[in-house]
């Protein structure tokens, strides 16, 4: 779970038909990195703001959640109880979905909120990205999904689960 | 009576149809077999080849791919272009700078690619200027002119450029031999006491590519026509063909036509470079520019040297060596073994080839005929390997395959013969449409051809394209050499007039190719490097306007304050940093061109506006959906007027 803060954990990746190689933005755990630039000035066009770090509050404290989860994962291992592990998954189940519903309110305000005066409106047309999956937006087909970090955030959700359900299915009865 | 008449009718019809059978027919020149599949190459698929041909007359080189005869770029080197702002922006004028002042034009007809132990290494592309005597390097990542020197010393720079086995030096020599030393001003008649010629060895930084002249030889009065360096066992040596041994001024194509042999010129470059190392040779007063661009700073500097060391072979005989070779010889070429060189005497009937191997036993058991001004003249026989009978008219140029094979282009019978280099047997002809020149098998001239085509550069089109009146398209042809026979796949029209050309395999740079340059990297001392940096700036009668482009507006877009007499500097630097995203940039009434700028680079147009008005700007490369929007205004006021400097981009103010 540390390595995840070395890895970037989310990716969001265009093609269009002027871009048949793709452009690509990598979300990391305080920083965004890839084609950034690129991306920004393209949707420009249709109001949408600049990427910047700046707009991610996130970027400052997401380590700090990460190096929680570490350290109360440590702390279950050695308090070694079926309720800490039920809380354990539970909580990293939480921060999933809470780090999801992040992502999603970021790409609804990104994708909506944009600038009146912009050169191209197509009415009723709103730019948000796609959370998880394929979507088309405009002239781009546009992915998202886990990074390297993302997917080891869900093998451990996994395994933690796993272990979880180990846990009931073998010692379940003798505890009831 | 009537049976005979109708005999009589008959006979007259079928000796018409007769006579009519006989006449050759005109020169078909159709491919055969799968052509069109050999050449094919699908939308979106890329060609194997990178092929650079010169652009003779207009300056240039041109890029094209093959198999496909595609056109992709045509770079400017020693002519203006508008189109690109090549000899207009204030970055670039000095590129063109000579000791004679600014050229905008010239003759460009040798590209020659760099190489490492005698093989293409895709790292520069060399280009001569025929007219007013300079060699280009061009930089194989940004397909530009990088620097531009000028030879002092010569007139007519033909034998160039050509280099040697490492890029060690790049050598040119002097078409026209002319009067050297301090008194030029001499009767034309005084040829044979006053007239040198000269061959300029230029040094090439093995990093950085710089180009400097290292020494000139001084040679005897005659033309010298091209060149090659030897490789491998003849490192360290350089061939030149040698015509107008006659020494004649005038009539050349009588007078310079009368000696059954003129000569080859072997070149022992290495004693040359030794004499040096000793401190001979002769400092002389020459002015030439050296002209260098730089990336960091979208720039050329253009500076005068006052100086070049010359060695006068007449003092070092040992340097040089003559070898007798028949009427006239132009091309004179080394295969890739780098044993036989091959003399084409333009009017001969036989093509020699000479053994680098015999030519140094000859030497030292001192073989020789004679001697012209000093110089040994090795005897024919004992420097040759054989003759190629019959081999047709006028030829020019050979280049080589891998397989022991030389294409020969002859320019009066119209062909490419092909034969062998060891056995001199003419293996296979095939017919050019029309009057051949140069010709080009990638790889060619190096040390391991690439083969697989040859390519003909012709001089005459006539009925091969549809007709565009007197001026007709330039083409050239393309030949599969993989079989025992060649085979002609695709002519395709090709710009400029094309003299020598150079191919290599795409592989080679196609991965090197610069896509922007970074602009936190932009060291020219007018570039904005953001809009915030954007402004104007007055400075007695120069204006100068700090711009940026970004798609899709240009900062500032309305300037006031311009007074008629100004001088007003549009440096505009294109804040883009992806590829393919250039900008442009034009003036109403600009009396230059327009300026192309790519992404991260400054450059610099001047306008000197002449009467008062509102004058519109725009940029000229299409560069996005909303690029028509691109535009400004600049206020011009009378000379004298105290119409406020004022700048703006998206700034309303209330209109009346």
């Amino acid at each position: 779970m540390i390595s995840a803060l070395y890895v970037p954990l989310w990716q969001i990746l265009m093609w269009a038909p002027q871009y048949p190689e793709g452009l690509e933005m990598k979300i990391w755990i305080d920083d965004i990195s890839g084609d950034v630039k690129i991306i920004s000035a393209l949707n420009h066009y249709i109001g949408m703001k600049h990427i910047e770090v700046s707009m991610f509050p996130e970027f400052g404290y997401m380590k700090y959640i990460v190096m929680a989860l570490v350290g109360i994962g440590l702390i279950t291992v050695l308090i070694n109880r079926r309720f800490m592990l039920v809380g354990y998954a539970l909580l990293l189940a939480g921060t999933g979905v809470a780090a999801l519903v992040d992502f999603y309110l970021w790409g609804y305000d990104y994708g909506h909120n944009l600038d009146p005066t912009a050169p191209i409106v197509v009415p009723g047309m709103a730019y948000q990205p796609p959370l998880i999956g394929t979507k088309q937006l405009l002239n781009f087909t546009a992915f998202s999904g886990p990074d390297i970090g993302g997917w080891i955030f869900l093998v451990i959700g996994l395994a933690v689960f796993t272990c979880l359900g180990l846990e009931i299915y073998k010692f379940g009865k003798k505890a009831a | 009576m009537k049976i005979r008449q109708m005999f009589i009718v008959l006979g007259l019809v079928a000796l018409v149809l007769l006579v009519g059978s006989c006449k050759p027919k005109g020169p078909v020149g159709v491919t055969t077999g799968d052509a069109a599949s050999k050449v094919y190459v699908a939308p979106g698929q890329y060609d194997e080849f990178y092929n650079f041909v010169s652009g003779g007359f207009n300056g240039q080189m041109a890029v094209y791919g093959i198999p496909s005869g595609r056109l992709f770029r045509n770079i400017p080197v020693f002519s203006v272009n508008p189109e690109s702002g090549y000899g207009y922006s204030e970055e670039t004028k000095p590129m063109l700078a000579t000791s004679h002042g600014f050229i905008p034009w010239d003759d460009l007809h040798h590209p020659a690619l760099s190489t490492t132990n005698g093989e293409h290494d895709g790292r520069w592309l060399f280009g001569n200027a025929n007219n007013t005597p300079r060699v280009a390097r061009i930089d194989l990542t940004t397909f530009r002119t990088a620097e531009i020197i000028e030879l002092p010393n010569s007139g007519g720079n033909h034998s160039s450029p050509f280099i040697t086995e490492n890029t060690e030096y790049v050598v040119a020599g002097t078409r026209f031999s002319v009067p050297l030393g301090d008194n030029r001003d001499v009767p034309i008649s005084s040829y044979k006491e006053n007239f040198k010629g000269s061959i300029s060895f230029i040094k090439v930084n093995p990093e950085s590519g710089r180009m400097n002249i290292a020494f000139q030889l001084r040679t005897p009065g005659f033309n010298y026509d091209l060149s090659r360096a030897g490789k491998g066992p003849s490192h360290g040596w350089f061939f030149f063909s040698c015509y107008n041994t006659e020494q004649a001024y005038t009539l050349l194509e009588v007078n310079a036509s009368r000696n059954d042999k003129d000569f080859i010129m072997a070149v022992n470059w290495k004693k040359a470079e030794e004499y040096i190392a000793q401190g001979k040779g002769k400092k002389e007063k020459a002015t030439y520019a050296h002209n260098v661009w730089d990336e960091k700073t979208h720039s050329a500097t253009s500076t005068m040297m006052d100086e070049v060391l010359v060695l006068d072979i007449m003092e070092y005989p040992d340097i040089v060596y003559f070898i007798p070779c028949p009427k006239s010889p132009h091309g004179c070429d080394v295969d890739p073994s780098g044993e036989y060189i091959v003399g084409s005497g333009k009017l001969a009937a036989v093509m020699p080839v000479f053994s680098f191997g015999k030519i140094q036993t000859a030497i030292t058991n001192k073989d020789f005929e004679g001697d012209f001004d000093g110089i040994p003249i090795i005897k024919y026989e004992s420097a040759l390997h054989g003759e190629v009978k019959k081999p047709g008219l006028g030829p020019l140029h050979t280049e080589f395959d891998a397989n022991g094979n030389a294409y020969t282009s002859f320019f009066v019978s119209s062909e490419i013969v092909k034969w062998n280099v060891k056995t001199l047997e003419v293996l296979d002809r095939v017919p050019t449409y029309y009057s051949i020149g140069h010709l080009c098998v990638p790889g060619g001239p190096t040390k391991k051809p690439h083969g697989k085509y040859v390519i003909a550069y012709n001089k005459i089109t006539k009925d091969r394209y549809l007709p565009t009146g007197p001026e007709l398209t330039q083409s050239a042809q393309l030949y599969s050499i993989d079989g025992d026979k060649m085979q002609l796949l695709l002519d395709f029209p090709t710009i400029g007039e094309p003299h020598y050309a150079e191919a290599l395999p795409a592989s080679l740079i196609k991965d090197k190719s610069v896509k922007i340059y970074p602009i936190e990297h932009n060291e020219h001392p007018y570039a904005a490097k953001g809009e915030k940096m954007a402004r104007v700036e007055r400075k007695g009668n120069d204006v100068h306007v700090y711009m940026t482009a970004i798609r899709s507006h240009l900062t500032p877009d309305n300037i006031e304050g311009i007074r008629v007499g100004d001088n007003v500097y549009f440096h505009v630097t294109n804040l883009e940093q992806d590829w393919d995203v250039p900008h442009g940039f034009a003036v109403k009434g600009a009396t230059n061109a327009e300026i192309l700028i790519m992404p991260g680079e400054t450059q610099t147009l001047l306008w000197k506006p002449l009467k008062p008005g509102v004058v519109p700007f725009y940029c000229t490369d299409f560069c996005s959906a909303l690029h028509q929007e691109m535009q400004g205004y600049a206020r011009v006021s009378p000379a004298g007027s105290n119409t406020p400097l004022k700048f703006s981009t998206g700034v309303i103010e209330g209109q009346k």
